[in-house]
């Protein structure tokens, strides 16, 4: 299935936002998930069904002021 | 609300700052331009005494800085002198056996006509004792609709009311509330306010946020000097209550007051301090040096020379030609005042010493038209 | 030094640290230790796929730092909130430094913009902690809006110019009903004991750190200079501009002995 992330597309065998997040080895800290421009609790990231062409947006700590 | 801020601010503790303020403690006070409370505890302390000339010369310089040279120009308009309060020091007071008087419509059209034949007066206050019941919000605003064919700006005097009343009297033109707290005192407060609803200490001091919630543009402040032997303590507090207004009710502009009663000649109430004419200078002054755009007012309590004097050095609002007995400019001029005039000048002859001071007597510094509520309201 | 409240939570350290521009998170650890502080600005990035760099995060979180997320790179109080929600997912943490700037140049805070992001994400139960002008009246707007802080600047952001606006912090401070923390300009430790010393609440430095020479002894000396900034201002400055004496003659108040 391909969906966008982060404004690329790219071929995922993930079913739900758990298994993306684990696919890509994020850290466990420090990230959120937003789908179609909506911020996505992690309580909620099981349950997410992924389908054929999202948005997804993965975002994690940066250095900054 | 005010009265929190004052439970954690001890008056002992106060008074013991302002007794132990030193030489230093003065001069670093005088050297700031942007001055705090604990800088005007050392300007009205005792150790500043000495420094009398260089507090009258700044406070010149910062009043010129954001004044220039005017004096703004008001009449005080006594419209009943019913009242069910008995405060001690007060003429007023609900068991003096004098007659009473709620004026009529009438009889208050006849004093502003009364009052625009004296001078060209356009700043008015409505002053009134307290009796909700027969004087109360209904009658302020006839008063106050009455009044706006003749004066442009319109301040009222009178009982402290709930922040919707002072919303309701907006909308018939008053532009600002001058209320007195009287002593900051909570204590002692009590024992000069023995009965009725100006007992409530709370519900006093707290006016001042509620005319703040209700917008009130103008809010004028003080303290009764002659109550407190410890008068330094009082107008310390006022200070500090005006800090904190400005902090939360930043769009209002505010104006101060030092009422000072002297010795009773015919008996009454004796003040418990005489505050002199160099300590009045001195707290005018050390207010000046604290807040260069506070307004400061002095009325006719104050005697001519006096007055003319500290025109030039702070004082930036004046009454003049000043009676304070219910109709006494037209429709009872030999009533009983509630207290002594001192200053018993015509506004012309105010006028014409004020000039010779070098000042510009304002008459007219705001229109009620300004308001677009109560023009619109119109 | 009496302690900083901000929504509730003490802080014994009135410097606030950036931890951009660093040449690497091993000298950002030891620039934030040393300096003291207990609060830190945290930004977020868009992961790039495959990436392996090293985690920032783990190097900061400390129970005793107070994480602060950052809006930077949002426009608009719409995107604000996209960003604030990601943020409170992400740290865990309802606190957010909100910066709103439009403009990629100079990085100027949006007045309006911020004033509208403040309004709807204190309603959201985030502390709010907004980058802006050192404009006094748009302060009192923010305070009113429920703002925990107002974080006005000093100068451009990155400029190290110091306090360029100093005339109008000065009114801020005077006015403000929360504390004022002087964001953005301050270039060295001498610019932070100014702001201190005027009656700053705090100072958020980033750039004069983490850019010097030595990022580890800058960040001491900025520890110091807020210390001593506050100390002083606590203390009562003494007379600076002119010495008073009292005067012999006294023509202005002569009448008052009359």
């Amino acid at each position: 299935m391909k969906v966008w992330l982060n404004g690329k597309e790219v071929e995922t065998a993930a079913t739900s936002l758990t298994l993306l997040t684990e696919e890509l080895d994020l850290p466990v800290e420090g990230v959120a998930v937003a789908v179609n421009n909506r911020m996505v609790p992690r309580s909620q990231w099981a349950d997410y069904v992924l389908t054929e062409g999202v948005h997804i947006v993965i975002i994690k700590a940066a250095c900054g002021g | 609300m005010f009265s929190d801020e004052l439970e954690k601010i001890s008056w002992e503790e106060t008074t013991d700052r302002i007794n132990a303020k030193t030489d230093a403690d003065v001069r670093r006070a005088l050297a700031k331009e942007h001055c705090d409370v604990e800088d005007f505890m050392a300007m009205i302390s005792p150790a500043a005494a000495p420094y009398l000339e260089t507090m009258a010369r700044l406070s010149r310089k910062y009043t010129e800085e954001r004044f220039g040279k005017t004096i703004s120009m008001f009449i005080p308009l006594y419209i009943t002198n019913s009242c069910t309060n008995s405060c001690v020091y007060c003429g007023f007071h609900v068991s003096n056996p004098m007659r009473r008087t709620i004026l009529t419509e009438e009889e208050i059209e006849n004093e502003y006509k009364a009052i625009k034949k004296l001078a060209p007066f356009e700043n008015l206050l409505i002053v009134t004792g307290e009796n909700p019941a027969k004087a109360g919000v209904p009658y302020l605003a006839r008063a106050l609709d009455l009044a706006k064919p003749y004066f442009s700006n319109l301040k009222i005097e009178v009982m402290p009311l709930k922040a919707e009343e002072y919303a309701e009297l907006k909308r018939h033109g008053m532009n600002g509330v001058i209320c007195f707290q009287e002593t900051y005192h909570k204590d002692n407060y009590k024992l000069y306010h023995p009965r009725g609803m100006k007992s409530n200490f709370e519900w006093r001091v707290n006016g001042f946020d509620r005319m703040g919630q209700a917008e009130v543009h103008s809010i004028g402040m003080g303290v009764l000097l002659g109550l407190e032997k410890e008068w330094r303590t009082d107008i310390t507090m006022m200070a500090r209550h005006l800090r904190y207004l400005q902090k939360h009710y930043w769009r209002t502009k505010y104006s101060v007051n030092f009422p000072r009663m002297r010795p009773s000649e015919n008996g009454g109430f004796q003040p418990n301090v005489v505050v002199s004419d160099r300590e009045l200078a001195q707290a005018t002054f050390a207010m000046r040096i604290f807040d260069h755009d506070v307004d400061i007012s002095y009325s006719t309590r104050e005697s001519a020379v006096f007055r003319d004097h500290m025109a030039t050095l702070g004082v930036t609002t004046m009454s003049a030609e000043s009676k304070t007995e219910p109709g006494g400019y037209y429709t009872y001029p030999q009533a009983l005042e509630q207290f002594h005039v001192s200053d018993e000048r015509t506004a012309a002859e105010v006028e014409k010493a004020l000039k010779k001071e070098g000042r510009e007597p304002v008459w007219k510094d705001w229109d009620a038209s300004f308001d677009l509520k109560v023009f619109a309201g119109r | 030094m009496e302690k900083l409240v901000i929504a509730g939570r003490e802080f014994s350290s009135r410097l606030f640290l950036g931890t951009g521009k660093f040449n690497s998170n091993e000298l950002m650890t030891q620039a934030i230790k040393a300096s003291g502080t207990e609060m830190v600005t945290v930004a977020m990035k868009r992961i790039e796929l495959g990436d392996k760099e090293d985690d920032m995060l783990q190097h900061i979180i400390n129970p005793g730092i107070q994480l602060l997320p950052n809006t930077s790179g949002v426009r608009n109080a719409e995107e604000a909130v996209f960003a604030a929600q990601m943020a409170r997912e992400a740290f865990g943490t309802n606190w957010l430094k909100l910066e709103i700037h439009p403009d990629p140049r100079y990085l100027l805070p949006d007045s309006t913009e911020t004033l509208k992001a403040t309004e709807q994400l204190v309603k959201m139960g985030f502390v709010v902690l907004p980058y802006c002008q050192a404009d006094p009246t748009l302060c009192k707007h923010l305070e009113e809006a429920g703002a925990a802080t107002v974080m006005p600047l000093g100068a451009p952001i990155g400029t190290n110019r110091g306090l360029q606006t100093r005339d109008f912090l000065r009114i801020i401070i005077e006015q403000a009903g929360v504390p004022v923390v002087v964001d953005a300009g301050i270039g060295a430790p001498s610019h932070a004991a100014e702001a201190m010393e005027l009656g700053a609440s705090a100072c958020l430095v980033n750039t004069a750190i983490a850019v010097a020479g030595d990022p580890v002894a800058m960040a001491r000396a900025f520890r110091q200079a807020v210390e001593a900034g506050r100390t002083a201002y606590e203390a009562g400055l003494g007379v600076q501009a002119e010495s008073f004496v009292a005067e012999a003659s006294s023509p202005l108040t002569s009448f008052l002995d009359e």
